[in-house]
């Protein structure tokens, strides 16, 4: 090999060894390579020499070029590795940080329970409907065999805005409603705000109840304590004990109040349930022969149940919540705790 | 009503626990609401005597007494109290003994002179509130004995929580017929004698208004001590009905009252002027009743009147002009049945609430009277002496209530309850309820006593077997229910899914009240006509919503004052606002959001929400219904002009509005930070 040809190979190496990115390889490449390129211009210069030598010095171009192009393929792969890597770790991140963007809320713990004691009673065919607030006092006492001073509307604090227009104390009105317009067999759910003039610890002058009727021929007691045991054992999973108290309302007779075993103590006592083992949950009982009277549903040949709960009362015993004006601050501490 | 369960037992003493007979009357549908021990704990308190008692040598205000316990020798006790004398029967604490309060008795030296003991008022033993000089004792009381046995202080108090249909239950005597119907004892009501009269003295009674007082009894008794003590026994059993002892001839009324369910009252007689009448009042007319209110009585008001003047608010309290005081010397007696529909409500009006109107609200026994007034006379001679003119009654059958026959179907009392009883079952149930059973082919006619108002229909007779039987004796089935499949229909977007699109928005949804603020209300909607409660529970929840917005600003600025600078809620409901003086109720879906357009977070950069953020939010809510909806630009009173839009269905109808709150209601509701409000109806 000729003395120039020795050292472009050897340079050629020497600046392979030095390269250190792919950018920089290349302009090598040409440099060496290219239309000007140091070995090309060697290849040239065959051309003035005479066959017999073209033929040998061309062989030992192509040999140094061959070895040149070898530390070339070489020094490109590694540095396609490191390129790989660097950008590999370069592109890291992360993978425990929080989501990008808007986060979930939730419903009010009211709205829940609805929906749970909805979903329930429509998974046996009651239908949900909806009642006004603001109510005449017919549909909120009188058709319900609530007349004028008797005692028991001692009992409601009504809201009135005047001698006849109430904010309704509870949802039995839309029973009224329902009969009014519909006949029998009826089987219904009118869940809802009602309103009583009284607010205090346990009590708000806005909360919720759900009122649910039944009414059918051949519709006994029997029938009553039957959805009413498996709706409780529904809606709090468990099969928990439930006992019927004979008790009073206007609109039933017999009437009864529902008592289950305390959640929180499992029936041995405590603060919640004032030590007796038992919390009261809903009132129901056999609709009165007056309320069948009012809406001309003949009560020989018809009968039914009605019954009534305070959602926010099985909302803090299902949820845990233990003081019955939080529902209505809407304190998001308090809210997000149901998300 | 508050009872003592030894007076109860007194009457019928069925062989269970006071546990089980709270546990038995409550799940009769009588509900025990407390149970608490009728004298607070103590022990080492015996019936003592002073048999002996000297001034104490070094001390004024001090005796050295010997007190006799029923031990060998009388113990030394030295005593301050200003009642105590020779032959005096007082308790007397021992050494040893533990009084209320866990205060403990020693032997101790007052000023020099021991004592072994100490003798006791009723406030030390926690009897009442407080007391003056010791608790004297009968004449009678055996010395020597615990005062608890004395006392029958080892006795529980029950209240009583009754429904107004079991007016029967508001006396002794009917919460006794109950426990003898609960546990099958048989029981019949105490003989009452009449008492022999010794005078021929009445006032003439007439009744104006025979529908309101269909019977009405008085009786005059002379020559009564009214300074006489009540007994300790009737003053422990007022006193654990809660009643105060007030002398012995109210003591009287007070203790018929609670043992037979009558009300009755005692006039002084010898401030009344003529005969008695029983009419409306006038419609000027006033009275001073026995707390000292002075009412103003109308045409309406039932009143027992003499010749000049009304005395008394009928059956539901006594005048102070003609009530009894220590100098009393002859007493009118009065005893009557008021029909409920006259006495019910007009207490209320009054502001007025008594014992005797409770019971006549909901109905007397209208038998009952004779019994009771003949009842109230022996008491009433027993303690304060007297002679006892004759009874004048003013009865009119046509207007007592009637008490017709209520036929009961045996097939009706199986369809309602699901259970077939045995005939004679249901016979004895209703003849240990005092009711008289006639048998037919296809069921009874029952009579229902006077005693109870409540049964009137057959419903009101299954009842009472259900509640006798046990409600929870009683069959439950399954029920095979006829259904209707659900239509599922498509057209309708279901509020829930609406909901859902919100929370996944990150909506938090609230519930505010109905009622609100009407300053606020103005603020956000001044053009909106309120509708005003009468009687709202605060100034500040007055008048109905006509928008929901007033309820979210309220929860906001609740949250903002407690360190969230970011809030984004909805809620649905009603609002209510007047549409050509028809009161309209429409359910409406509202939020409002303030804040960081995100919840602060490393991967975006932070800033305020803006009103595209929250139109897009609502653009996807709007998808869901399948409606067109435009935005255009409008005017809100509420509102940011600059940044508030109208939402529009395809119809040009207005669905509601988008906007910013106008900075001067920010201001003024007092918020520091700008934010959004929207509400739309439901479609």
């Amino acid at each position: 090999m000729s003395a120039t040809l020795e050292e472009i190979l050897a340079q050629a190496l020497q600046e392979l060894a030095t390269v250190n990115d792919l950018n920089q390889l290349d302009k090598v490449r040409v440099h060496y390579l290219g239309k000007k390129g140091l070995f090309t211009l060697q290849m040239k210069e065959l051309g003035g020499l005479d066959p017999e030598q073209r033929r040998s010095v061309g062989q030992i171009i192509n040999q140094a070029k061959d070895q040149f192009q070898q530390q070339l393929e070489a020094c490109k792969e590694r540095l396609e590795t490191v390129a790989l890597a660097t950008r590999l770790a370069g592109e890291r991140i992360d993978v425990t940080l929080p989501g990008r963007g808007q986060s979930v809320a939730g419903l009010h713990p009211v709205t829940t329970t609805l929906r749970r004691i909805s979903k329930i009673f429509a998974s046996v065919g009651f239908k949900v409907v909806d009642g006004p607030e603001i109510e005449d006092d017919y549909h909120n006492f009188e058709a319900l065999n609530i007349p004028a001073h008797h005692p028991a509307r001692a009992m409601h604090d009504t809201f009135y805005f005047d001698a006849h227009t109430v904010l309704r104390t509870h949802t039995s009105p839309v029973q009224i409603r329902v009969m009014e317009s519909e006949q029998p067999p009826l089987k219904v759910i009118a869940p809802g705000r009602v309103y009583r003039c009284d607010s205090d610890i346990t009590h708000t002058p806005m909360f919720h109840q759900v009122e649910g009727f039944l009414v059918d021929t051949d519709v006994s007691f029997a029938d009553l304590k039957g959805v009413v045991y498996e709706f409780l054992r529904a809606f709090f999973e468990k099969d928990i004990q439930v006992r019927f108290r004979p008790s009073y309302f206007p609109f039933t007779e017999p009437s009864a109040e529902v008592d289950i075993e305390c959640v929180m103590c499992n029936g041995e006592g405590c603060r919640v349930c004032s030590q007796t083992g038992w919390l009261e949950v809903m009132g129901c009982g056999m609709i009165h022969p007056e309320v069948f009277k009012a809406v001309n549903i003949d009560s020989e040949r018809y009968s039914g149940f009605a019954f009534g709960m305070g959602v926010e009362r099985l909302a803090m015993l299902r949820y845990g919540i233990n003081d019955l004006r939080l529902f209505f601050e809407n304190d998001l501490k308090f809210l997000e705790q149901f998300n | 009503m508050q009872i003592s369960v030894a007076w109860l037992r007194s009457y019928i003493n069925p062989a269970i626990s006071t546990e089980e007979l709270v546990e038995q009357l409550t799940m009769a549908g009588l509900e025990i609401g407390s149970v608490e021990p009728a004298a607070a704990q103590f022990s080492g308190v015996v019936v003592g005597e002073v048999v002996a008692m000297q001034q104490h040598p070094d001390a004024d205000r001090l005796r050295v007494c010997q007190v006799a316990v029923g031990a060998a020798e009388p113990l030394q006790i030295v005593c301050g109290a200003s009642n105590v004398r020779v032959g005096l029967k007082i308790p007397a604490a021992l050494c040893g003994a533990v009084l209320p309060g866990d205060f403990k008795i020693k032997k101790s030296k007052l000023r020099g002179e021991e004592s072994f003991g100490m003798l006791c008022s009723e406030k030390e033993l926690g009897l009442a509130a407080d007391a003056h000089g010791l608790m004297e004792l009968a004449d009678d009381a055996p010395v020597g004995v615990d005062i608890r046995d004395y006392l029958s202080l080892d006795d529980v108090i029950i209240e009583v929580d009754l429904t107004p249909n079991r007016a029967d239950c508001l006396c002794v005597e009917g919460l006794a017929r109950e426990v003898a119907v609960l546990n099958k004892m048989d029981w019949s009501t105490t003989q009452v004698n009449n008492a022999p009269i010794s005078h021929q003295d009445v006032l003439t009674v007439s009744v104006a208004d025979t529908a309101a007082c269909p019977r009405y009894l008085g009786r005059l008794i002379n020559g009564v001590n009214a300074k006489a003590v009540t007994p300790l026994w009737m003053q422990e059993r007022l006193r654990r009905s809660g009643l105060r002892s007030l002398g012995p001839l109210v003591d009287v009324t007070n203790y018929v009252l609670i043992e037979l369910g009558q009300p009755l009252h005692v006039f002084d007689a010898q401030k009344l002027s003529g005969g008695i009448t029983v009419r409306r009042a006038k419609a000027d007319e006033s009275l001073t009743l026995l707390n000292n209110q002075v009412i103003q009585l109308d045409t309406e008001a039932l009143v027992i009147a003499d010749d000049q003047q009304a005395l008394a608010l009928a059956g539901i309290m006594g005048g102070s002009n003609t009530a009894v005081n220590d100098e009393t010397q002859s007493v009118f007696l009065e005893c009557a049945f008021f029909a409920p529909e006259a006495i019910a409500g007009k207490a209320r009006r009054f502001g007025l609430h008594t014992d005797s109107s409770h019971r006549f609200e909901r109905g007397v026994d209208a038998t009952l009277q004779t019994r009771a007034i003949e009842r109230a006379t022996q008491l009433i001679i027993d303690i304060a002496g007297g002679s006892v003119g004759p009874i004048t009654e003013v009865t009119t059958d046509a207007t007592l209530p009637q008490r017709p026959a209520v036929f009961l179907r045996r097939l009706r009392i199986e369809k309602t309850l699901g259970i077939v009883l045995a005939d004679e079952q249901i016979l004895d149930i209703f003849q240990r309820l005092g009711m008289t059973a006639q048998t037919q082919a296809d069921g009874w006619h029952i009579v229902p006593p006077g005693f109870r108002f409540d049964i009137v229909i057959e419903a009101d007779l299954i009842e009472e077997i259900a509640r006798v039987y046990g409600y929870n004796n009683l069959p439950s089935s399954s029920l095979l229910m006829r259904s209707e499949l659900s239509r599922a229909t498509e057209a309708v977007l279901d509020i829930d899914r609406v909901k859902d699109l919100l929370v996944d928005r990150g909506y938090q949804e609230a519930i505010t009240y109905s009622f609100v603020d009407e300053e606020i209300q103005k603020a956000i909607a001044p053009e909106m006509e309120v509708i005003r409660l009468k009687n709202p529970i605060s100034s500040e929840l007055a008048v109905m919503r006509t928008t929901l917005w007033c309820g979210l600003l309220k929860a906001a600025l609740y949250n903002t004052n407690r360190q969230q600078n970011r809030v984004r809620l909805f809620e649905t409901g009603l609002r209510f606002f007047k549409k050509d003086g028809e009161t309209q109720q429409q359910k409406m879906l509202a939020g409002l959001v303030l804040g960081g357009a995100y919840s602060e977070q490393w991967g975006l950069q932070a800033r305020k929400v803006d009103f595209f953020d929250i139109k897009a939010d609502l653009q996807a809510l709007f998808v869901l219904t399948g409606c067109e909806v435009q935005f255009l630009s409008a005017q809100q009173s509420a509102l940011h002009p600059g940044q508030a839009a109208e939402i529009l269905s395809s119809d040009g109808d207005s669905i509601g509005w988008l906007g910013m709150l106008h900075p001067t209601l920010e201001k003024q509701l007092g918020f520091d930070t700008p934010f959004f409000s929207s509400k739309w109806i439901r479609i």
